[in-house]
């Protein structure tokens, strides 16, 4: 039999819900791919917004009227909160790509590193706008 | 065949036969964020919401285009290797080939569009 332990293995993050108790570590991971992903509709919308001020004075007043906006504001922060998270999260990937703080207290404390630094950056960032 | 050693016909080549170029970009890619993601934010932040006349001398300054150009490029070329990671996790045979030619297309495709409004903006 090749398959003695079947039942035993540890479990796939894939089946998290009833199967897979959501840990920091793995639910840190999956966000960096989420965020990612959702960054590339921000970097499109953000063309958007550039290839309509390339234009026309109409298309780029259309964009930037939504864009500027208390709603586009909000979205913005949103994803700027996006992009810190993602670039926190990529640089623990480095981190532990280059072998250093791979055990798992410290790459739970990178983990909430990870959100409490993206959310106090995007803070840091609506308050720079709102002063500047 | 016989005189190369299995070190020799492995180095450089993975599962996927390309080795880790992929992998080796997303780590070289993710330290560029540490710069290129600041100055996406806080340039592009300060010029939404300002004026057409505004963001017309704003993108026609050296500094600023050049900087916009260089997060446009980094960022996509991230973000890329991102969702082909993502590509290659979930969707599998002929629809994961299509998937990512899709996916390419689709960022070069933003690449070129933005470089393209970075440009005439700059230079107008």
């Amino acid at each position: 039999m090749a398959d003695v332990n079947r039942g035993n293995r540890p479990l796939s993050p894939f089946m998290i819900g009833p199967y897979y108790r959501p840990q920091m570590t793995s639910i840190s991971s999956i966000m960096v791919r989420i965020t990612g992903i959702a960054s590339l509709g921000s970097v499109f919308l953000a063309i958007c917004w550039l290839l309509a001020a390339a234009s026309s004075e109409t298309a780029f007043d259309f964009f930037n009227g939504i864009y500027g906006s208390f709603i586009g504001n909000i979205l913005m922060l949103a994803a700027a909160w996006a992009l810190w998270y993602h670039m926190l999260g990529r640089l623990r990937h480095v981190i532990w790509d280059f072998g250093y703080c791979l055990d798992v207290k410290t790459s739970e404390k990178m983990g909430w590193g990870m959100f409490i630094g993206a959310t106090v950056l995007t803070v840091l960032t609506a308050l720079v706008f709102l002063i500047f | 065949m016989k005189f190369l050693t299995d070190r020799k016909r492995a180095t450089g080549l993975g599962s996927g036969g390309t080795g880790a170029d992929h992998h080796w970009l997303t780590i070289a890619t993710s330290l560029s964020l540490v710069i290129l993601v600041p100055l996406l934010i806080f340039t592009f932040g300060y010029a939404v919401g300002h004026s057409y006349e505004e963001v017309l001398a704003f993108y026609s300054s050296p500094c600023i285009a050049i900087i916009s150009a260089l997060c446009l490029v980094g960022g996509i070329i991230h973000l890329k290797t991102e969702v082909d990671e993502a590509v290659e996790d979930y969707v599998g045979g002929i629809k994961r080939k299509l998937t990512l030619i899709a996916v390419a297309g689709f960022c070069y495709a933003l690449m070129a569009t933005g470089l393209f409004a970075l440009l005439k903006l700059a230079i107008q």
